[in-house]
């Protein structure tokens, strides 16, 4: 059963405590990024029964909000996700060839997962850094200025980094 | 000339000591303790102030238009859902200077008489929200936010909501509905949010760099700032340059330069890359029509065009274009018009809420048309299809996505139709 830690509990009663009495609805789309990076990256029908459970609202009425917002993963993906913007700015510096080339490197499709489970490559529509394009979400973070170099040096940083969390 | 960027570059300025240390919190001290609520709501009027985030709405006339039913609380909430391809100017302010939005956030609340904020940002902007939320602390713990505000018996507190992916959410009412934990889909207006807005109360939505641009105003006086600019066109405009530029990025101008001196100057966008010639621009983001060379440097009659709202709109949508966003984005000559709008139109698909059927089923068809001409699919009475199917979602949809995503369909057949005409001539040659 997926459970929030105590941590994480202080956390769900801050976002609450910020809509007025009887609003506590409000506090979803922020309650489901909780769930999700608690949860291991994705949101389950069980995580977001117990997110309405919470919320004392209707599983229904978390569902649609899931379903809705492109950035609730609703199956699991990889330890390191690549999402990579691909709409006109990006497009005219080049995010083609940047999408090609992690797709080649990694040997997956835009929307697949590496067999090992440690990389999800995605395209997405306009992240507001188009004049530092091509560019990708990597986590909470951007990564701008795309090279083919550079992605190199994610992939490398991401092999070490998951290394040394084993 | 500055006044929002002025010093975005002194050492420190993120942080609270450094912000306030070069006269921070001045419009605070004076907004709070030497004027009235209406007084600011007719400092903002006297300004000539427009919304930034596109519409170009005089902001203290929506100001004033807020409701104030007996004990019912009303809210200002900022919209940094910032989603329009080309737009990245609000990113910046809050990245480097999110003092200043606080600080605007404050005035702004006291004139609205909003006792609870709330600043909606897009969920991918997940770093800035901790900037943020280390500004309202840092704010708070030196007396500028919570209970009796500066002895003056104002209370405000400012909340950060995460969205989750979803342009339509910067869509003013969706944007609410969203707030209120819901799917993003916008609500018919009127009446407007500041009628009845987030759980009902009156509400008022405005841009970051609206809010922003309240300091300056309390500061230097409402007719101070509207001396600045042009026409009705008054203050500085954050304009946010991408594309095939030699220095994209955020600048803050004064409405009266020419969109030539924009890309060519050093000052500025210092051109384009490899010496290549410029071939079209969207001025304003990506809703708005784009522009040739030849219409984008000069009107039709002939005039420089300028960086202001009147002069980019001149020609109407026959030969002009609109500020909207400000966003803009420049394309070479060795750009393809039809992959560029494929993109935009895959876009507009992809972030339509799917509540009119004009724009859920147009954006698909639209983007399945280009995407044939595109790869050398396409049939010569293609063209045609595209603009019959744009003319259809214009003005019958619940909010302006549907529009949005029309204009620059309908702007590129509009002036670049022989682009489309070769991809459907010369199908081997397309893109495969
Ligand atoms: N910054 C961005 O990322 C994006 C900006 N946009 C811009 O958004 C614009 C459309 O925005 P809308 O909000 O639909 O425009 P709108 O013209 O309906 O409203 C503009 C503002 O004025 C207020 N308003 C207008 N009439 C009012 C009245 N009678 N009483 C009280 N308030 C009133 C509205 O509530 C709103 O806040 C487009 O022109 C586009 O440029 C569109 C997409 C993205
Ligand atoms: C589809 C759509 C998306 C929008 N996105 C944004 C946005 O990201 N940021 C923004 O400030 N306004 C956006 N707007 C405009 C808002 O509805 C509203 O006009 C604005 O927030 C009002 O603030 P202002 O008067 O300060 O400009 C959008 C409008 C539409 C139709
Ligand atoms: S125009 Fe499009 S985005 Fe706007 S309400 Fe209708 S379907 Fe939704
Ligand atoms: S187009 Fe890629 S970040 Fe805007």
């Amino acid at each position: 059963m997926a459970q929030f830690s105590e941590t994480q509990m202080t956390e769900f009663n801050r976002l609450v405590a910020r809509y007025p009495e009887g609003k506590q609805k409000s506090a979803l789309l922020p309650v489901l990024h909780l769930a999700q990076e608690s949860f291991g990256g994705w949101l389950s029908s069980e995580t977001m029964d117990y997110v309405a459970e919470l919320l004392k609202i209707e599983p229904i009425e978390v569902y649609e909000v899931a379903t809705f917002y492109s950035m609730y993963n609703l199956k699991p993906v990889g330890k390191y996700m690549f999402e990579v913007c691909q709409t006109g700015p990006c497009m005219l510096r080049g995010s083609d060839d940047i999408i090609g080339y992690i797709g080649q490197t990694l040997g997956i499709k835009p929307g697949e997962t590496t067999t090992d489970g440690m990389f999800t490559l995605k395209t997405v529509e306009c992240l507001g850094a188009c004049g530092y394009a091509p560019m990708m979400q990597l986590g909470k973070n951007y990564r701008e200025h795309l090279t083919k170099e550079k992605v190199d040096s994610i992939i490398e940083e991401c092999r070490r980094n998951a290394a040394a969390n084993n | 000339m500055k006044l929002l960027l002025e010093k975005d570059h002194v050492e420190g300025i993120r942080y609270y000591d450094t912000y306030r240390r070069e006269g921070g919190y001045r419009s605070v001290e004076k907004a709070l303790k030497t004027m009235s609520p209406e007084a600011i709501v007719e400092e903002v009027k006297k300004s000539g102030l427009r919304g930034r985030g596109g519409a170009g709405f005089p902001t203290g006339m929506k100001w004033s238009f807020i409701a104030k039913p007996e004990g019912v609380p009303r809210h200002l909430v900022c919209n940094a859902d910032e989603s329009e391809p080309g737009t990245f100017k609000d990113r910046y302010l809050m990245e480097f200077i999110p003092h200043l939005l606080i600080e605007g956030l404050i005035v702004s609340s006291f004139a609205l008489g909003s006792n609870a904020t709330y600043i909606y940002i897009r969920g991918e902007y997940a770093w800035i929200v901790d900037i943020l939320e280390q500004a309202i602390t840092e704010a708070k713990n030196n007396g500028w936010l919570g209970k009796n505000i500066l002895g003056t018996g104002f209370d405000c507190e400012i909340y950060v909501q995460r969205g989750a992916g979803a342009y339509i959410c910067g869509e003013e009412t969706a944007l609410i509905e969203s707030l209120e934990g819901k799917r993003g889909n916008p609500r018919i207006k009127p009446p407007f949010p500041a009628i009845k807005g987030v759980w009902d109360r009156p509400t008022v939505v405005n841009n970051v760099e609206t809010l922003a641009a309240v300091v300056p105003i309390i500061n230097m006086g409402g007719e101070e700032y509207a001396k600045i600019g042009v026409g009705k066109s008054t203050g500085t405009k954050l304009i946010s340059a991408c594309g095939n530029l030699n220095k994209p990025g955020v600048y803050e101008i004064d409405m009266t330069i020419s969109v030539e001196e924009f890309i060519y100057s050093d000052k500025y966008c210092g051109g384009i890359p490899n010496g290549k010639k410029l071939k079209a621009c969207i001025p304003g983001g990506s809703s708005v029509p784009i522009l040739p060379a030849n219409l984008l440097l000069k009107t039709a009659k002939g005039e420089q065009r300028m960086m202001n709202y009147e002069s980019l709109s001149d020609g109407g949508f026959a030969t002009g274009s609109m500020m909207g966003s400000g966003g803009f984005i420049v394309l070479d000559e060795d750009q393809c018009v039809v992959r560029h709008t494929l993109t935009l139109a895959r876009f507009y698909r992809h972030e339509s809420c799917g509540q009119c059927s004009p724009c859920r089923e147009g954006t698909g068809w639209m983007e399945k048309i280009l995407h044939n001409i595109e790869y050398g699919k396409g049939k010569m009475t293609d063209v045609d299809l595209l603009w019959d199917i744009q003319r259809k979602i214009e003005g019958n949809t619940i909010c302006p996505l549907g529009d949005a995503a029309a204009w620059p369909v309908a702007a590129a057949i509009r002036h670049f139709r022989d682009e489309f005409e070769w991809h459907i001539l010369n199908p081997e040659e397309s893109q495969k």
